[in-house]
């Protein structure tokens, strides 16, 4: 079992996770594991493929389901809950309330092709949050400024490359006032010269908000300017916490060393 | 139900060996109107990748023409037609014809499916066209429409009850004449579903396992 | 032949009444075809078994037990046990049956066919699993389906001829009293086909331009056609009819 509590500021978590335990068939992918981020908190989350990444990012937004412990989110019982001793679903309806504070943004966008631009990122707002359409407008045009899609306002997803895409998704997840942003190696389909472009759009984020965020990348340099905690995975479990310098420059355990070296050769 | 019920065991009974009965010239109903859909429907697959458009424009609307309407008017039409050929010949060859059209589609769609190297290949070994045809696309081409011939099987038997509009005594006109003898249609109608059901259902079970097999 | 044409002339307004049954038939059955077709297309695809059963099972018997047997059962049989019908409603009911049967199959296989990460996408935005249907699966699924959905419309119409033999005065009818009249059988039944082939006509060309809307929507289709994925009627190119080519 490995725990790791933030070390932030005191207060409930904005993200905890107690004894998750995650298996495909016979594949246990997490055993039992814990871990919790603070609000405000930029954790980046590195390790091989296959250790888990991406499985915690799923769970955290009901994509998986979890095959034990408890998922919290601000302290409030997320996906199960034990009702006396008998670990439960929890239904749908309750589920969505807390969903509410959770965002993210996909590898491959996940756009709706029948809709434009605009109407991406206002639909969710409107028919999710209740928003008035004219606020969802003003707001969502104030997000394309910002990730500098302003031009394609009217345009279709496929008409777009994916790099364009990519800002359109973000900003379709920032519209829903998310506390907690989700990133999957949201650039490494894009080709290279634009990864820079939404990496901007991404630190810009970081920097003008304080929205929590969890994110699995393989831009090291990145993970560093923006993170304020590495967690190094390895087969589902935490095997180094620290802030992106120590991590990056002096890696304690042997695993992560040869990880790091791999990655930045 | 009660004694004097709505379901009479007797007649399920009685109607039973008729139906089976039936149910051969309903076989035999799809298996040669197969067998003719899958030959004609091949030619007219080739025939429209003729270059000539007076070949093609025409035999498209005949084939559109046939697709589009209604195989129970064409039954009837064909049989008032031509009233001296056996209804039995009159109805397999209509069915045929009628499912020769959507056949020539599966063709169509199987040669287009292999690979554009094949025809290369053949071109580099310097094959002639008709060896070609024989020994590298159509053997190809054949594997690929192995799944739509089989769903047309089943579908063709499923509309062989149209025959019982020119008179081809099938499962169901055998259904049919039982009712109108004794008054009591539920129990051959019942049954004649049943039975289409027990024969159409496996087949389409194993029409998907080869669909899968083959994919 | 003249004597045919003066007939034929003088029977055009019940050519007009026949049409309007055939329609009657093959729109009302297409309606209640389609909302059966997307119940159970759904209702095949939940994880609730006790939902998905029925589903399958009220597929399987509509799709396996013939459409000829289907209308006359309910029509002979049926008001044995008290539901006695209009000879049109049994028409319409029957079809609707047959048909939602073979539609639930094209709704269930063209939803299957949009990504995976279209779902994930509207649960990542936190939506109602009505919503997600509404606004993003569906409006994607229904440019998948339409092609298929054009050649069961069209299987649909010839079906409708059975309706001449339940009582109705449909074109099929028509036709019949036609030769009848004449004793012409070449040119009545010609005129008869050509009515059917007519209105399959502008059926499938009504259907294909639903299609090319469809597909403006998603910001021009690219999405191959499902047609033989699914199989199970006619995959018959429609597009021919068009001379417009799509892939099959
Ligand atoms: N849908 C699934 N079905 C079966 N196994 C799965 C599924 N998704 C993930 N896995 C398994 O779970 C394990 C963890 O996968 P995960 O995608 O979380 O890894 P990751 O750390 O994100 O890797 P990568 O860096 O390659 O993205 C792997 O062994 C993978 O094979
Ligand atoms: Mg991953």
């Amino acid at each position: 079992m490995t725990s790791s509590t933030s070390t932030a500021q005191g207060g409930v978590p904005a993200i905890e996770f107690k004894d998750v335990v995650k298996r495909f068939g016979d594949n246990v992918v997490l055993d039992q594991l814990n871990f919790s981020v603070a609000k405000g908190d930029r954790v980046t989350l590195i390790g091989p493929s296959g250790s888990g990444k991406t499985t915690i990012l799923r769970l955290l937004m009901t994509l998986e389901e979890a095959n034990g412990g408890l998922i919290l989110i601000d302290g409030d019982p997320y996906t199960h809950e034990y009702k006396g001793d008998r670990w439960v679903e929890i239904p749908e309806k309750r589920r969505r309330v807390v969903r509410n504070r959770v965002g993210m943004v996909f590898q491959q966008f996940n756009l709706f092709p029948n809709m434009t631009v605009l109407e991406n990122i206002i639909e969710a707002p409107v028919n999710v949050l209740g928003l008035k359409k004219a606020d969802a407008v003003a707001r969502a045009e104030q997000l394309l400024e910002q990730v500098g899609m302003s031009e394609k306002r009217d345009f279709k997803t496929n008409q777009l490359s994916g790099g364009q895409q990519q800002r359109v998704a973000i900003a379709r997840a920032l519209a829903m006032d998310p506390e907690i942003l989700l990133l999957d190696e949201v650039t490494s389909a894009l080709d290279p010269e634009i990864v820079a472009d939404v990496l901007g759009v991404l630190r810009e984020i970081a920097e003008t908000t304080d929205i929590t965020m969890l994110l699995v990348t393989h831009e090291m340099q990145f993970a560093r300017e923006v993170s304020n905690r590495v967690l190094m995975f390895d087969k589902g479990q935490i095997v180094e916490e620290a802030d992106p310098e120590t991590m990056f420059t002096h890696p304690k355990h042997e695993r992560t060393q040869e990880f790091l070296k791999a990655v930045l050769g | 139900m009660t004694e004097n019920g709505i379901w009479n065991w007797e007649h399920a009974w009685e109607v039973l060996p008729d139906l089976l009965e039936g149910l051969v010239v309903t076989i035999e109903a799809t298996v040669v109107g197969m067998a003719i859909a899958s030959i004609l429907g091949l030619f007219i697959a080739l025939a429209m990748r003729s270059p000539s458009r007076w070949v093609t424009i025409p035999l498209r609307f005949v084939v559109d023409f046939i697709r589009m309407t209604p195989l129970l008017v064409q039954l009837v039409f064909v049989w008032l037609l031509f009233s001296t050929i056996p209804t039995l010949v009159v109805g397999f060859t209509v069915l045929g014809v009628h499912y020769a059209t959507y056949m020539s589609e599966v063709y169509r769609a199987g040669i287009e499916a292999v690979p554009k190297g094949q025809w290369e290949a053949a071109t580099a070994l310097n094959l002639p066209k008709s060896r070609t045809w024989r020994a590298v696309i159509l053997p190809q081409a054949v594997r690929n429409t192995l799944p739509g011939l089989g769903n047309y099987a089943i579908s063709m038997f499923k509309e062989t009850p149209f025959l019982f509009a020119i008179s081809v005594v099938e499962m169901y006109t055998k259904a049919q004449q039982y009712g109108a003898l004794t008054f009591s249609y539920i129990e051959p109608l019942t049954l004649v579903g049943l039975l289409f059901l027990l024969v159409s259902y496996p087949t389409s079970l194993l029409v998907r396992r080869m669909e899968i097999r083959l994919a | 032949m003249s004597d045919f044409l003066q007939t034929l002339t003088s029977r055009l307004p019940s050519l007009g009444d026949a049409i309007l049954v055939t329609l009657e038939l093959t729109l009302g059955g297409a309606v209640l075809a389609m909302a059966l077709a997307l119940l159970l297309g759904f209702g095949a695809r939940t994880r609730s078994l006790w939902v998905r059963g029925p589903s399958r099972v009220f597929i399987e018997f509509f799709r396996g037990t013939s459409l000829v047997v289907q209308i006359f059962w309910i029509f002979y049989v049926l008001p044995v046990f008290g539901f006695k019908m209009e000879a049109l409603a049994v028409g319409i009911v029957a079809l609707g049956l047959n048909f939602g049967a073979y539609g639930a199959e094209v709704v269930r296989g063209s939803v299957a066919s949009v990504p995976a990460s279209q779902w994930e996408a509207t649960i990542a935005l936190n939506m109602s699993w009505f919503h997600r249907v509404r606004r993003v699966i569906f409006p994607q699924a229904w440019a998948l389906m339409i092609p298929m959905l054009t050649n069961l419309l069209i299987q649909l119409l010839k079906g409708s001829a059975l309706a001449y033999y339940i009582t109705l005065h449909d074109v099929n009818f028509w036709t019949t009293q036609l030769r009848r009249a004449t004793s012409e059988t070449v040119y009545s039944f010609t005129a008869g086909l050509l009515v059917y082939f007519v209105i399959a006509y502008l059926l499938t060309w009504g259907m294909n331009a639903l299609e090319e809307r469809a597909k403006r929507r998603l910001g021009r289709g690219t999405r191959p056609s499902l047609r033989d994925v699914v199989g199970l009627r006619p995959a018959v190119g429609t597009a021919a009819i068009t001379g417009r080519g799509t892939a099959a």
